[in-house]
């Protein structure tokens, strides 16, 4: 009897779960823009909630990690439902874009954001920047004695001492930098001594940061902001990693996070407006309070206590050539990383 | 000897085969999307993948730690079965819902306490204990059933002929037993060949790691598909690999009564381990992630961001949405389970097989085939609640075949031949007889549906309407940037759900010996 009833109540169930669906549909008369976001909810959602109430234009927001939602509209193809692709990482836009799902960012949008830091061929735009940055234990470590570049980390003294995640984007164009800065040679005696030196791989750059953080390893190779972000959760004062940035060198670079208009909105009027205020002044200062992430836009300040974006830039660099991050994969296939 | 108990029928009623062919065909979307995708690519690419060094590493950790969790989970589900079904204990119910429990715990969350506590776990014993603990019930309770439906009349005349213990249990029991143990530690290998949030947080490299980063880095699908193809190899192997055992099995349980006296086992000195076993399952697999998960929350700083309203939401979504994944699950899998109950032959094998291999695949992969099949076949329906209840009943349909194709087992021939000697059509039979008898059966394969479900996270990414979020999502977006403290209680929310379904699935067990004593 009880069976029965369960089945019932399943089979009821899911009638509700459909007729839920019909419910969700917005209203004829309201705009609605649909946006993919490779971000958290938490971080883009109130910028978001902004934009709604100043354009009025309803935004249906998908969130989920980049890699999943890159592949998701790589398998949509042109029947995606997203006009915008807000993006965590360079990479995923460039595969978009050579796949030939986006649309051009219109001229005067793709002038606000200066060189080197959104794609050449205006294929996306630059949203906001995160440096390259070695996080150490502070319980074991005075910052003097971190290395001021990543060219140590081979040494014996760090052997088995070093988290990194081997098949994350932004430490793969930090591989690319490497090859393009110092040259082939020399980057491949990197990735070969790194691998030598009993590295800690991990899945991305959050874990890395917490085995430093634990104090399972004494350095982590990771992007600046992840250590905002827990140190928002657990309070600046009780984090036992520290940020060391890297001025000029390959391992200190600037990754971009983006956003790409998708080709079936190349003329929605929408679509233009919300990358438009992804790169306003508002949404900037948004991203530097909230996320402490770097302005791309000219004009407004970096976070506090950051070392400016200058100095951490080398013009000589053109992350956006993605054969070459095809290479770095190579490299670090070939010596058993990925 | 009393019943002639799942002898295969003479005829193979055609409408059962069809129902089971279009089952499997849509069971078997992912497999044939990964094999299309292979076969498209780019064959050089598709050999570089299988240059790189660290591949023969990934494939022999996958196959070591499916290997390992599997005989864990057989050696400690096992004895905890036979405690639950056949010893004499006090707080039956209690002992068999915490057995039950390890099954609310999604692997990512169980690692993750565990971690929290211990931040030195890492690598393979980590993940393998992880893993094992949470994997015990698939086996333990299908077993624990056998147990409580089996007799011990072969062990007690092996006894009186001078066998030990031991012995007359080998010789009585466990043939009656085996099929369970088999069908649990498949669901165990081919779970643990799938999973990636368990073994990624102790950095344990294994194929799924590989297929991650096929599409975090390289963004290629041609690469993802081509390890998954690897993957999938091994599933086939388990797959096939657990039919010969059971084909073997099957030929050897004829001899054995299927109803009988059941002799209670008194523990005495045996009672202080046996209570151990039962309380160290649940404590590995639960208590101890739960209890460090929360203390996080004390300890965190974001709490205050917890909303209520939202909670609510996402736990009617999670409720609304397993339940209808559950449904499509067991219809799915309700022709397969019941063709390879009744019915033998290399087409009937071929079938079962193929309704399996799709566990084995991470959810990334199968999200993405049926984002394909979605927007090729009903656009109109892409990202609405009901593909993604499809997608749920597609993952986890393998989930609810064994223990549909053991309820049926176990329903006498000889009832159905009495109501067709009665001028009953078979579809009518099978409806007023096999189901009736087989119902705590099929509910028990949609409540395991559901649970799983529940915890999937991959694929409801993907496929869910925009804006619709489920425990896991909401859980997901929380760790997601450390903001753990506010990721709690959206965890012990999940596990409490999920609890629900666990619990009556233990009890759904006890019913179905209920059941079996009202036939016998």
């Amino acid at each position: 009897m009880r069976a029965r009833r369960g089945l019932a109540l399943a089979g009821g169930l899911t009638a509700a779960a459909l007729a839920l669906t019909g419910c969700t549909a917005p209203a004829d008369d309201e705009e609605t823009l649909t946006v993919y976001v490779g971000r958290a909810e938490s971080l883009v959602g109130p910028l978001i909630e902004q934009f709604e109430e100043e354009s009025g234009i309803r935004v249906e927001a998908r969130y989920a990690a980049t890699p999943e939602l890159a592949a998701l509209v790589l398998e949509e193809g042109d029947r995606t439902p997203a006009e915008v692709f807000l993006s965590q990482d360079a990479g995923a836009l460039g595969a978009l874009a050579d796949a030939g799902l986006v649309a051009p960012i219109p001229a005067d949008l793709a002038d606000l954001i200066p060189d080197g830091f959104t794609s050449q061929d205006d294929s996306w735009i630059g949203v906001t920047g995160r440096a390259r940055v070695i996080a150490y234990d502070g319980e074991q470590l005075a910052e003097e004695d971190v290395p001021d570049t990543v060219d140590d980390l081979t040494a014996d003294e760090w052997r088995g001492e070093v988290a990194f995640a081997p098949g994350n984007a932004s430490f793969q164009s930090f591989i690319t930098a490497l090859r393009v800065l110092e040259g082939e040679d020399a980057a491949a005696e990197w990735v070969a001594g790194m691998a030598g030196n009993d590295p800690e791989l991990t899945e991305n750059n959050l874990a890395s940061l917490d085995l430093v953080n634990s104090g399972q390893v004494q350095l982590g190779l990771i992007n600046h902001y992840y250590w905002f972000r827990q140190a928002a959760e657990v309070g600046a004062e009780n984090m036992r990693a520290q940020l060391k940035f890297l001025p000029g060198d390959p391992g200190g670079i600037v990754n971009v996070t983006g956003a790409a208009i998708m080709q079936g909105a190349e003329d929605d009027a929408a679509a233009r407006a919300f990358v438009e205020f992804l790169v306003s002044e508002q949404a900037q200062r948004y991203f530097v309070e909230e996320t402490f992430e770097y302005p791309l836009l000219p004009g407004v300040d970096a976070p506090e206590g950051l070392p400016a974006i200058e100095s951490l830039v080398n013009p000589g660099l053109d992350l956006s050539d993605l054969d070459s991050v095809g290479e770095s994969q190579r490299l670090l296939a070939d010596n058993g990383l990925i | 000897m009393t019943d002639r108990v799942a002898t295969p029928s003479p005829r193979r009623p055609w409408g059962l085969v069809a129902a089971s062919l279009v089952a499997v065909a849509l069971a078997a979307i992912p497999v044939i999307h990964l094999v299309v995708r292979v076969l498209s690519a780019d064959p050089a690419e598709l050999a570089a993948v299988f240059d790189r060094p660290r591949i023969p590493l990934l494939v022999g950790n996958s196959v070591l730690l499916a290997a390992s969790v599997t005989l864990t989970a057989v050696v400690l589900g096992v004895p905890s079965a036979f405690l639950l079904a056949r010893a004499r204990l006090r707080w039956r119910g209690m002992w068999a819902v915490l057995a039950a429990l390890p099954l609310a715990m999604p692997s990512y969350l169980a690692a993750y306490g565990w971690l929290a506590w211990q931040p030195s776990m890492k690598g393979f014993w980590a993940a393998w204990l992880v893993l094992s603990f949470v994997s015990v019930p698939y086996v333990t309770l299908p077993v624990a059933a056998a147990l409580r439906i089996g007799s011990t009349g072969l062990d007690d005349v092996a006894r009186t002929l001078g066998r030990g213990p031991l012995g007359s249990f080998m010789l009585g029991t466990w043939p009656q037993i085996r099929p369970a143990v088999l069908a649990g530690a498949l669901l165990v290998c081919l779970y643990t060949l799938s999973d990636f949030g368990g073994v990624a947080l102790f950095r344990f490299p294994v194929l799924t790691t590989a297929i991650q980063q096929a599409y975090s880095a390289s963004f290629s699908r041609d690469e993802a598909a081509v390890l998954a193809v690897l993957l999938v190899s091994l599933a086939l192997l388990v797959v096939l690999g657990e039919q010969v055992a059971r084909g073997r099995a099957a030929r050897r349980i004829q001899a054995a009564p299927a109803v009988g006296r059941r002799r209670m086992v008194r523990l005495g000195r045996w009672t202080a381990p046996a209570v151990a076993l039962l309380l160290l399952v649940p404590a590995v697999a639960v208590v101890v992630p739960v209890a460090v998960l929360l203390a996080r929350v004390l300890t965190a700083e974001t709490l205050q961001a917890f909303d209520p309203g939202e909670l609510g939401r996402a736990l009617a979504n999670t409720v609304l949405l397993s339940a209808g994944g559950a449904v499509v699950a067991v219809l799915l899998a309700l022709p397969i389970g019941v063709l390879a109950a009744r019915h033998r032959g290399r087409l009937v094998r071929a079938v079962e097989s193929a309704g399996y291999l799709a566990l084995g695949l991470p959810g990334i992969v199968v999200g993405l085939s049926l984002v394909f099949f979605s927007l090729s076949v009903m656009p109109a329906l892409y990202q609405t609640a009901l593909v993604l209840a499809f997608a749920y009943g597609v993952l986890f349909m393998p989930k609810a075949i064994g223990s549909i194709r053991s309820a049926t087992a176990q329903v006498p021939t000889s009832l159905e031949d009495v109501s067709r000697t009665l001028g009953n059509s078979r579809a009518r039979t099978w409806w007023t007889v096999t189901a009736r008898l087989a119902r705590p059966g099929i509910f028990a394969a949609a409540l395991l549906a559901a649970v799983s479900a529940m915890k999937e996270l991959p694929a409801t990414l993907m496929l869910r309407p925009t804006g619709t979020d489920t425990l896991a999502v909401e859980l997901w977006q929380r760790t997601d940037i450390s903001a753990y403290g506010a990721a709690a209680p959206y965890a012990v929310a999940l596990l409490l759900v999920a609890a629900v379904p666990a619990f009556l699935l233990s009890d759904a067990r006890a019913g179905r010996e209920a059941t079996r004593e009202a036939i016998a």
